[in-house]
């Protein structure tokens, strides 16, 4: 049983105009096998939410706390957040040339677990993992990311998470860029995740669309750096209707 | 782009010595030189101090001999264009001549320049040829060990239709200081690929001076300097297209791992008026590792026919990128890990370009090393 408690949390970016700050008190507490669906309109500081718990170096956190059963997560590095548990499906996949989608996933493996995964029992695992998530093994070989197609960056993202076994997965935007077919195969290695590791998940999202597929414990609407309102499912589903105008006024 | 007093097609060619001044440091093709550390080999009477030897597969059309400098197979290529290669060849008595008559290309020709026994090494000159018959295809692996101060005299003269690739490694010891002039003619329909690879030694300055002399010829310039603090690595490339419909590519990358480490790349790319139909790219890559080590890059293109299939250029001196070491350690990978998996990517792409596995593989063991060793100083 794992918990990620955010309390109070403020963030800053520094921009070519001056410092400005985009999350003004965000408090979300993510158990596992629970799923948080976070949602509002673009700009209203989901994406930063998501890349400040993931340690990202261009925003700062000015107030707050991030905990990870108990652990203080604001004062550990990027790649020791991952090895506590985060992990984070990102919606714009970095292109790294030069490196391979096999020994990236095998690297990232042995980072998160602390030890070599045996090379048979790993080949195979991430070959029944890619085919469930229709993803060609033909990837295996190529630069991670580079010259994926937007589908195909984020069925690696997915498969990442579903090799690296995370303790809390945030999904920033996974859903978007994806057709409808992408989408559902992308939803089921969520839920196959959910199913296996019971990894508690934070879905941030600006349609409903993805809550068809993975249905969500908690909805919070998210505006202006803030959490607005919270509810269970049947929130999403007032958005679906009304979108977030109300929220705006 | 670089700002040139003149055309380089109207630079001064030949092979007397006594043609070029002594430069003083100023022009063009020396001012990222530290030119008084080459001062003993502008001199026209070097010694042969180094020893080159040449190992070559057997009964496969490659011979191997030592000749005059009037053997009507040398100085068949584009004269030396600065005192320096100028200087290497008034102070060669002879010439090591390596002729590929063969096809085979699976196991290359090794002519290994091995520096001094003296720890104190004399200024040295050494004359090397290769002669590529007409339709020949090779492998010629041109590799520098151990202390020297050598003033090197490369010449590459491919025949119609050869297909050749020359790769010289210069892992010297430190203290060596290494000037070469690689002149190199293509004729019609040949196929080049020129690798360079520069690790050791404290001043290495090659100079590929490549003509595409015949109609379809086609260059593949690779380049790799791995360069550490005390180390200044120079690559002044000159490709000159002067027939019709030939190709040339040229990517040269390097990495600069500590304080003190410089690097100057100069590509010269020139598109005489009879050289329609020519399609060129030239590009210089440098990841600077370390706080204090300088990269110099400075690409050039002269266009003289509008007849072209295409020209350009790109040049890119730069950090890590932090998105690809943030997208790395947010997999759980060590940030040390992460910047030595980027480095390796940086290089790994060129070096499959070298098309010989057992090269590559090599090349490859000798960059990581040298990154291993220079990894202790982060920037």
């Amino acid at each position: 049983m794992t918990t990620l408690e955010i309390k109070d949390l403020h963030v800053s970016v520094d921009t070519p105009e001056g410092v400005k700050p985009i999350l003004r008190g965000v408090s979300l507490a993510v158990e596992s096998g629970q799923t948080h669906a976070i949602m509002g309109p673009n700009g209203s500081g989901k994406s930063t939410l998501a890349y400040s718990l993931a340690g990202h170096p261009k925003y700062t956190v000015t107030g707050g706390s991030v905990l990870l059963d108990g652990q203080d997560v604001l004062a550990m590095t990027v790649d020791e957040r991952a090895r506590a548990g985060l992990f984070l499906a990102m919606q714009y996949p970095v292109e790294v040339p030069g490196v391979s989608v096999a020994n990236f996933l095998r690297t990232a493996k042995t980072a998160t677990s602390g030890h070599a995964p045996p090379l048979r029992t790993w080949v195979k695992e991430v070959g029944s993992a890619m085919d469930q998530l229709r993803f060609d093994r033909e990837f295996l070989e190529r630069s991670v990311n580079e010259g994926f197609s937007g589908g195909e960056k984020k069925r690696h993202e997915i498969l990442q998470m579903e090799l690296l076994e995370p303790k809390i997965a945030i999904l920033d935007e996974t859903d978007s860029g994806l057709d409808v077919d992408a989408l559902r195969v992308v939803s089921e290695g969520v839920n196959r995740a959910k199913a296996n590791t019971g990894v508690g998940v934070m879905l941030i999202t600006h349609y409903t669309r993805i809550l068809e597929y993975v249905k969500p414990d908690f909805v919070h609407v998210f505006v202006d750096g803030r959490v607005v309102e919270q509810g269970g499912p049947a929130l999403a589903d007032r958005l679906e209707a009304e979108g977030y105008d109300r929220f705006l006024r | 782009m670089g700002i040139s007093q003149q055309s380089r097609g109207t630079r001064l060619a030949s092979f007397e010595l006594t043609d070029f001044p002594q430069p003083n440091g100023r022009e063009e093709e020396w001012r990222f030189t530290p030119i008084a550390d080459l001062a003993d080999l502008f001199a026209g009477d070097l010694k042969a101090e180094v020893v080159t030897q040449v190992q070559g597969p057997t009964g496969v059309g490659v011979s191997v001999e030592t000749v005059g400098l009037d053997h009507p197979r040398i100085g068949a290529v584009p004269a030396p264009t600065d005192r320096l290669a100028a200087a290497a060849w008034a102070a060669s008595e002879s010439a090591t001549l390596v002729t590929i008559g063969g096809t085979d290309t699976t196991q290359p020709t090794v002519v290994r320049v091995i520096g001094s026994q003296s720890e104190r090494p004399t200024p040295s000159a050494a004359q090397l040829t290769i002669d590529a018959k007409p339709n020949s295809r090779g492998l010629v692996l041109l590799e520098h060990t151990g202390l020297a101060r050598l003033n090197q005299s490369v010449e590459i003269n491919l025949g119609d239709g050869a297909d050749l690739t020359v790769v010289t490694v210069c892992d010297w010891t430190t203290g060596s200081v290494h000037a070469a002039s690689h002149r190199v003619r293509l004729n019609k329909d040949a196929h080049l690929r020129h690798v360079v690879v520069m690790m050791g030694g404290s001043l290495v300055r090659i100079t590929p001076h490549i003509e595409l002399a015949g109609e379809g010829a086609s260059l593949d310039a690779l380049g790799i300097n791995v360069t550490d603090s005390g180390q200044h690595h120079e690559a002044q490339l000159f490709v000159d297209h002067a027939a019709r419909n030939c190709r040339s590519r040229a990517t040269y990358k390097g990495a600069l791992l500590a304080a003190g480490a410089h690097s100057v790349w100069i590509g010269d790319v020139l598109i005489r008026a009879a050289a329609e139909g020519t399609d060129t790219y030239e590009e210089n890559r440098n990841l600077v590792l370390a706080k204090g080590a300088h990269a110099d890059s400075v690409p050039n293109l002269e266009i003289e026919t509008g007849q072209i299939e295409g020209a350009g250029h790109a040049s890119a001196t730069g950090r890590f990128d932090e998105e690809q070491l943030f997208y790395l350690e947010s997999r759980g990978i060590p940030k040390e890990l992460a910047r030595s998996m980027v480095v390796h990517a940086f290089f790994a792409e060129l070096i499959a370009r070298i098309g010989q596995a057992d090269i590559a593989a090599a090349l490859t063991a000798a960059v990581d090393a040298k990154l291993d060793q220079g990894r202790a100083e982060p920037a």
